[in-house]
């Protein structure tokens, strides 16, 4: 689903972010990426939709190389792709339930299927009570449900998520976790970072670790 | 087609009266300078703006001949006036110009025939010059002439005055959606994230131009034939005192939809410019 080839990333101010990352993610797999902090993950998982772009190597989503699409194929790629980033971006002047139907707005599901779609991802997340409510009423854990909610009501085949867990106490942190191996349960491919040892080696699944630009 | 109605109707929420008053007063100008000059076309053609004609006779004629031509001349009912000039009132009054007196009083004589001056609505320079006694004929076309270039200069100046109030719009819907744009700007971003297509982003706000536009249009047409239907109330006391019933006229219905549709294309135009300058700039990070 996802292959890295010596990837590295330079940005304009001579700094490198990523040297000679490679790396394959199955379809269907789940896999943790650690590092410490300023280590790189977050750039790692923006080369993924093509927020940014490598400075060599290859990323391969799907079989595409995304480094090399063309702007106007850059939506298409991304509907494909749910992402949780540590900056939600949830939008403040709607309700959670209008939060979850953006996605739904571009593509081409008829009103009433989009409406059970958005209500379904809803109470994946355990939300679904909270559907009227406006995201600042809800909690730091509730905030980063609505996010994952959003990044997976148009079913995409992968998922990833940037420190999904960061600033929650330790039970939201594992509930949040849940609903990702629930999701991997059924066939997404789920690449989560995320520097929270702790929680991560309970799972038994694969780690890649970002070290000095590099998967060790 | 369900995403060009959900843009319309995203559009149509955000819609700014201020706005579209804004846009509509300046179009009220040249259109309501428009339904004026419509206006004063007819009364124009009938005021006493009638080409002079001068008829000269010849020097030789005597004043009996002058006095029969001016008889038949008033009895002409074509002729709305009849002014007689002496050749001594002639000859006064070219001495008063300059460098004129000399010649004259060199010559000796008085040179300058007996010569009337009419005016009337038609052309009959022709038909007059074959008057008995008339030996020459002068057209004075100068009133015509001056009547067509005062109209010539009022529609220039209304099509200035709406192509400057045009720009005006652009640059008014331009501002308009480039604060809508910044408005939205995290909407913008999250959409760009989760795949959203750029004509789906840039739809909205085209459809808001369009919309600020035509609003625009309306208002202006409003407040044109508001105009006209408050001031004909006071001009008709006027024109009576003057055994008239003139009163000004509306916009008619062609170049009112015109107004309309002119304000709704440059409102897409504007929209057009500013959504290609600044939807650019907003990407996901």
């Amino acid at each position: 689903m996802i292959n890295f080839s010596a990837v590295a990333k330079r940005y304009p101010g001579g700094q490198e972010a990523l040297k000679d990352v490679s790396f394959a993610l199955a379809t269907g797999e789940l896999a943790f990426l650690t590092g410490r902090s300023g280590a790189g993950k977050s750039t790692l998982l923006k080369l993924i939709p093509a927020i940014e772009r490598p400075s060599a190597g290859s990323v391969l989503v799907n079989g595409q190389n995304v480094g090399a699409l063309k702007r106007a194929a850059l939506p298409y790629l991304r509907r494909n792709i749910g992402l949780v980033f540590q900056d939600q971006k949830l939008l403040y002047d709607r309700s959670v339930y209008d939060n979850v139907m953006l996605p739904l707005a571009f593509s081409a599901h008829p009103p009433k299927e989009a409406a059970r779609r958005a209500r379904a991802a809803l109470d994946k997340v355990n939300l679904l009570a909270r559907e009227k409510a406006n995201p600042i009423q809800l909690s730091g854990g509730e905030q980063q449900r609505l996010a994952i909610a959003r990044a997976v009501v148009n079913r995409p085949a992968l998922l990833v998520a940037d420190e999904p867990t960061a600033n929650l106490d330790a039970d939201s942190a594992a509930r949040i976790l849940e609903i990702f191996v629930a999701f991997n349960q059924v066939g997404v491919t789920v690449l989560i970072a995320s520097h929270d040892q702790a929680l991560i080696a309970r799972y038994g699944k694969r780690v890649l670790k970002l070290q000095e630009g590099r998967i060790a | 087609m369900r995403q060009h109605r959900h843009a319309f109707a995203a559009a149509a929420r955000r819609l700014s009266w201020p706005n579209a008053l804004v846009i509509g007063i300046a179009l009220a100008l040249p259109a309501g300078g428009y339904a004026l000059v419509e206006s004063l076309r007819p009364v124009g053609a009938s005021l006493s703006l009638e080409p002079r004609i001068s008829l000269f006779l010849s020097p030789q004629a005597r004043r009996a001949d002058a006095d029969a031509l001016g008889a038949r001349l008033r009895a002409d009912r074509r002729i709305a006036s009849v002014r007689f000039i002496p050749r001594e009132e002639a000859l006064k009054e070219m001495g008063a110009v300059q460098g004129l007196s000399e010649a004259i009083r060199a010559i000796g004589r008085n040179p300058l025939p007996d010569g009337f001056v009419v005016t009337t609505k038609e052309d009959l320079a022709g038909e007059l010059a074959k008057l008995p006694g008339v030996a020459h004929v002068q057209a004075d076309a100068v009133w015509a002439r001056r009547l067509a270039a005062a109209a010539a200069l009022a529609r220039l100046g209304l099509s200035v005055l709406a192509a400057l109030l045009g720009a005006a719009l652009v640059a008014v819907t331009f501002n308009t959606i480039r604060l809508q744009i910044l408005t939205q700007r995290d909407e913008i971003e999250v959409s760009k994230l989760i795949g959203a297509t750029d004509a789906f982003i840039r739809r909205p706000f085209y459809y808001l131009g369009l919309l600020q536009g035509l609003a625009g249009g309306a208002v202006a047409v409003l407040l044109v034939a508001a105009a006209v239907a408050l001031l004909n109330r006071e001009v008709g006391v006027l024109a009576e005192s003057y055994g008239s019933d003139f009163r000004f006229v509306f916009l008619p219905v062609a170049e009112a939809v015109a107004v309309v549709a002119f304000a709704g294309l440059l409102g897409c135009m504007g929209a057009q410019l500013s959504v290609g300058r600044h939807l650019r700039e907003i990407e996901p990070k």
